[in-house]
């Protein structure tokens, strides 16, 4: 059976799907990227291998996306390495072929994607500062001494949410220990978080977009029905949350790996390799490029980074 | 003391400005180095933190010319916050302890022919007015051919077969006419490039992409202070379109003003400074001439263009026109430009796709 693998790197997790020619999702995966991408991505492709073993699969196009997309790319030979817009857009279509609205709030990105008859017409990520997004809920959760996983439910039994400062995570901190040390509850208090997630998304990111439905939240933070809820509430409509909603990304890269495909099968033994990176600076010039090398094996296969012409002749 | 002139950089006028300095003054004109990180960590480090970003660029130049011998600095001005520049930049490299003079050669906003004679003649007692008149004149041309070679070049380049064609033709064409003595070579240079350039080859699609680059001046022109985006389009094969170049802001954008604000009336009753209303007016004639999409380039901060950038949405929703927005800083983490371009890339091309198919649909 011909099969395709598409893999999402983001800061936070690591998602890994395979799916057959119907795009429907053979074997999934979704591990903690930690802070080492490429170790992440071979824990995936171990879980996925153990997966689909008894299947008789042949995978014959990789994908990838996500921030860590060129370096997972280069390391696995990937026949498509997309943005995540596009390879949520794609997913997400293709799950859900009239959807108008993406949400999607991630680790340390959230971004908005309207389309209009299955067609991107309008997107925005958030700017450079991560308030909002899923490592302002966690660090939240850590101070409030609760599993970020407790934090919905808990979220779903107040009835009076706390007004939490929203537009900027320094802000909201140092709101939410006056709101603590005011005698507030715990759980109008993280209620109160997860509208202000909410409320900070639709006032930066989707600023001066128009939501229509179908509306669809995704990336990791939709696992947190507070915030799906928060949503819902000041959205006025029904928000979706789809039970592989994490998935999208991967989802969408591989279809992606799949229209490009040049029909190579991929071997999991490749994760057996032994892959390193190192980031070089080029002494060229002023500018000290910052370049990239990714060695398999002690080969370097492949490198970038640099500016000019100079950087590549240093290595 | 010997006299040595520097300048700050701006894309590839450099050449010109260089030329015309040693016209007026035959004194020697320092090659400010090129930008580099370096020269934004200096401007960054010596700069007020919120200002905008062109002003670290321009204060890390001056610095970098300092320390290489120059003592007579060039600065322009005009239009919004860089009216300031100047005087804020004297002071700043005072305070650092350098002994340099300062020219500030477009004062309270407008050129003026005879206050610009007499900073020269200070500086060259043998200048005449006729050779003052020669040189500028030849600056002139020299600007506007420059500007028209590289509007030739923005329709091919991203189709070009051989790399880097256009780079080596424009720099040659640089390199000649800086060599050249009188207005009639220098044109005669030109109309040769010109064909030169038409006879580079080229695979060009007749359906392909087209993109308007908008924005504030400096991060239109200077490609380091917008990460070479001119480039990073040409690469995804896109026809670009760019307005702001040194011709159009020194005398095309005055001729053209009133009629820009005819035309933008029911969005602008004033102008908003800097090229604010421009760019509004700008959107209007990309979706009348058949572009794809808008790409709106300002430093973070920029007064004139966050005015400016209400209105442009909404007369980038009105005429359903994809937009997209970047604001620089001195940041150089290039990752989530890139990502965005790539959307906006694919963004584009799927629209065209299924404008190109419901075309044969009906």
């Amino acid at each position: 059976m011909k099969a395709y693998l598409g893999i999402d790197i983001g800061s936070i997790s690591t998602k890994g799907v395979i799916i057959d020619e119907e795009n429907r999702i053979l074997a999934s995966s979704y591990l903690w990227t930690e802070g080492n991408p490429i170790q992440a991505v071979k824990n995936v492709l171990n879980e996925l291998e153990k997966k689909v073993k008894d299947k008789d699969i042949k995978i014959l196009g990789v994908g990838t996306t996500g921030s860590a997309r060129k370096l997972i790319g280069t390391m696995l030979g990937a026949c498509s390495i997309k943005n995540e817009i596009t390879a949520h857009a794609i997913g997400t279509l293709s799950k859900y072929p009239s959807v108008r609205t993406i949400l999607e709030i991630g680790g340390q990105d959230s971004k908005i994607i309207l389309l209009e008859d299955g067609i991107v017409t309008d997107y925005a990520m958030n700017t450079l500062c991560a308030a909002g997004t899923g490592s302002f809920l966690s660090s939240q959760a850590k101070r409030l001494g609760i599993d970020v996983k407790d934090f919905g439910p808990i979220a779903l039994t107040s009835k009076h949410p706390t007004n939490i400062a929203a537009r900027c995570t320094v802000f909201a901190e140092s709101d939410l220990v006056h709101k603590i040390q005011m005698g507030y509850e715990k759980k109008d208090i993280i209620a109160g978080l997860c509208y202000s997630v909410a409320s900070n998304y639709l006032n930066n990111v989707a600023k001066g977009k128009k939501i229509v439905g179908q509306i669809l939240f995704q990336g990791g933070v939709s696992k947190n029905i507070g915030v799906k809820k928060a949503f819902e509430d000041l959205l006025k409509t029904e928000v979706l949350v789809d039970a592989d909603g994490h998935l999208m990304g991967a989802l969408g890269s591989a279809i992606l790996a799949k229209k490009n495909s040049k029909n190579e099968v991929f071997a999991f033994s490749l994760k057996n390799s032994k892959f390193e990176t190192a980031g070089i600076e080029c002494k060229g010039c002023p500018n000290h490029c910052e370049v990239i090398v990714i060695k398999k094996d002690g080969r370097k296969i492949d490198s970038w980074g640099n500016r000019c012409e100079k950087g590549s002749l240093i290595h | 003391m010997k006299k040595v002139l520097a300048f700050p950089h701006l894309g590839d006028y450099k050449h010109p400005i260089k030329k015309l300095l040693q016209d007026l003054t035959h004194l020697e004109v320092l090659d400010t180095p090129p930008i580099t990180k370096k020269t934004i960590a200096l401007g960054s480090k010596n700069a007020p933190d919120s200002v905008c970003v062109p002003f670290k660029y321009n204060l890390g130049n001056f610095i970098e010319a300092l320390e290489l011998g120059a003592n007579v600095l060039f600065q322009a001005g005009g239009g919004c916050r860089y009216r300031y520049y100047a005087e804020v930049q004297e002071t700043i490299l005072r305070d650092l302890g350098y002994d340099f003079t300062f020219i500030q050669i477009i004062g309270r906003d407008h050129l003026r022919f005879k206050e610009l004679y007499h900073i020269f003649k200070n500086l060259n007692p043998k200048l005449t007015k006729r050779t003052f008149i020669k040189a500028l004149l030849f600056a002139f041309f020299y600007i506007t051919y420059l500007d028209k070679l590289d509007e030739i070049i923005r329709h091919r380049v991203g189709f070009e077969i051989e790399e880097n064609a256009f780079l080596k033709l424009k720099n040659n064409f640089i390199k000649e006419c800086s060599k050249s003595k009188n207005i009639f070579t220098l044109t005669k240079i030109y109309y040769k490039y010109k064909k030169k350039s038409k006879k580079v080859k080229i695979k060009k699609p007749k359906n392909c992409l087209k993109v308007g680059f908008i924005g504030e001046l400096y991060t239109a022109m200077e490609s380091f202070a917008n990460y070479e985006l001119e480039k990073k389009l040409a690469k995804y094969h896109i026809e670009i379109k760019r307005f702001t170049n040194l011709s159009y802001l020194l005398w095309k954008k005055a001729l053209f003003l009133p009629f820009m604000k005819r035309k933008v009336k029911k969005y602008c009753k004033y102008t908003l400074g800097a090229d604010g209303l421009d760019n509004v007016y700008r959107v209007l004639w990309l979706k009348k001439h058949g572009y794809d999409g808008i790409i709106h380039t300002k430093p973070t901060g920029c007064t004139p263009e966050i005015g400016a950038l209400p209105i442009i949405m909404k007369v980038a929703k009105e005429e359903k026109m994809p937009i997209l927005f970047f604001s620089f800083d001195e940041q150089s983490g290039i990752e989530g430009i890139n990502t965005r371009l790539e959307a906006f890339y694919d963004l584009l091309t799927l629209k065209k796709e299924e404008e190109y198919e419901s075309l044969f649909r009906n």
